[in-house]
């Protein structure tokens, strides 16, 4: 557990400016709030069905409070750089939520929590702009997917709420495709 | 005289050379296939009716004559990257294997650096490397879009290239600190007077200076020399620019092979090009410059581009 006395050490504090690995389980945390790696797997397995086992390659670090990101293989933790694999979620708030480059990644093993849009759908959602839809499912964030060169694949994250679901696609990913 | 009338001597056929420098180039794209397969890519593309041509020398390499590489399906899913034909050379001749060590030491704006990950399978590791903060969040744009997760970034100048943070932890199995975190491979596309891309950016031309040849030259030394120093003995470095400059290219060379265990070795190349000149301006070089590449505009219809292959010896 995160211990009481945060003063002092800087290994306990989260640190903008370099990456640290998550630690595997609770029993290893040092800094008071950071996920573990053990939560981190738990997430995308409950949250969208993706087995564990895809992780097995991959370490997870934080740099920037509840940034996590994803990176293949492992270093000496911490690691002082500007960029490790990439930023796959966040996760200090109530919600954790994916990013659109994770879910690209990844999401192709998810099994639940997918909506999958038709095309003239997809295009509202890739232009950035909310629209109203049927989803018998949990809210939340979702994988969104649609059909391309025959297959379904993962586009990026929506948000839904209140029969509507938001588009999560950030400013510089959005496009206006027909 | 103008900038390109200088390397008059140099080429061929100056008239079809002086022409292809005129001539616009076509959108080109590289399949991404970190995310994709380069059939499924090429489905994408007919699918959303964009029209294509195979280059014959690259399966992944596509030419769009209609349409710009940015404003599509296959691309927004991180299936495509667009990057001009013979940009895609200088990663295909260094061939990193998956799970290798490989520093990229110029990387920013990115289209090497995913190149290079997407021939390692994203296993293993590359250490992209720029000076500039600016151009390194383009690259780190353009690696989250392309699905890579096996970098790490480091902004500093790479002639002064730190392996410590790639040491892995002392009770884990992996490169220390100790030995050195060599790396496997290194691709040095270094900063130059980018006569070569006169077919995308004509001002580049009015811009060029001789006193500016002569000072990135020792930058560009610099970094080669430091390529060949974090390179294991035996590893594969490869130097690229995209000038005609004998000054930039045989010279910078020349210079690597007089101060560093390294040799040029020959490579093919499924690309029309001369070879390296051993003579410039009253300047001699060693007869090994000639295994590396010249490739002029007219001879593939390409952007112009200078690529060599080094061993590091010891």
């Amino acid at each position: 557990m995160a211990p009481d006395d945060a003063d002092g050490d800087a290994m306990q504090d989260n640190h903008s400016d370099r990456f640290d690995r998550l630690p595997t389980t609770a029993d290893e945390r040092v800094v008071e709030g950071r996920p573990t790696r053990a939560a981190v797997l738990s997430w995308w397995n409950e949250r969208f069905g993706i087995d564990p086992a895809v992780f097995e390659p991959y370490s997870f670090w934080e740099r920037g409070a509840g940034k996590i990101w994803i990176f293949y293989g492992d270093l000496a933790s911490p690691v002082d750089v500007d960029g490790l694999g990439m930023m796959a979620l966040r996760t200090r708030q109530e919600h954790w939520k994916p990013t659109l480059e994770a879910v690209q990644r990844f999401g192709g093993h998810a099994t639940t929590n997918c909506i999958h849009l038709p095309r003239p759908a997809a295009a509202t959602f890739l232009a950035g702009e909310d629209q109203e839809l049927d989803w018998d499912g949990d809210w939340g964030y979702l994988i969104v997917t649609h059909e391309l060169a025959g297959e379904p694949e993962p586009l990026g994250v929506g948000l839904y709420v209140h029969d509507e679901l938001r588009s999560m696609v950030p400013k510089g990913r959005r496009r206006e495709l027909g | 005289m103008t900038v390109l009338e200088r390397y008059e001597p140099l080429v061929d056929d100056p008239a079809t050379f002086y022409a292809a420098c005129e001539r616009p180039l076509p959108a080109v794209v590289r399949v991404n296939t970190i995310k994709t397969t380069v059939e499924q890519a090429r489905a994408a593309l007919e699918e959303v009716g964009i029209a294509y041509e195979a280059t014959d020398w690259h399966p992944g390499v596509l030419r769009l004559p209609d349409a710009q590489p940015g404003a599509n399906w296959p691309y927004v899913h991180g299936w495509l990257h667009g990057q001009e034909e013979v940009s895609a050379v200088p990663a295909e001749v260094l061939a990193p294997q998956p799970g290798e060590r490989v520093w990229d030491a110029c990387a920013a704006p990115g289209s090497k650096t995913t190149q290079l990950a997407a021939l390692m399978d994203d296993e293993g590791l590359v250490v992209a490397t720029d000076d500039n903060m600016g151009r390194v969040s383009a690259l780190r744009s353009n690696t989250e879009r392309l699905g890579v997760t096996n970098i790490a970034v480091t902004v500093e100048d790479a002639r002064n290239h730190s392996l410590k943070p790639f040491s892995s932890q002392a009770d884990e199995p992996g490169p220390t600190t100790a030995d050195g975190a060599m790396y496997d491979r290194a691709l040095v596309d270094v900063p130059c007077s980018c006569e070569g891309t006169v077919r995308k950016n004509p001002d580049v031309l009015d811009e060029w200076e001789l006193d500016q040849v002569e000072g990135i030259a020792g930058v560009q030394k610099g970094i080669l020399r430091r390529a060949v120093q974090a390179t294991r003995a035996g590893g594969t470095v490869v130097y690229s620019t995209c000038t005609f400059a004998p000054e930039e290219n045989e010279a910078v060379l020349e210079y690597a092979i007089a101060e560093e265990p390294c040799e040029i070795v020959p490579f093919d190349l499924p690309l029309d090009a001369s070879p390296g000149i051993t003579e410039w301006q009253g300047e001699t070089y060693d007869d090994s410059v000639t295994r590396a590449k010249r490739i002029y505009p007219h001879q593939n219809d390409t952007g112009g581009f200078f690529c060599a292959k080094l061993e590091v010896t010891g």
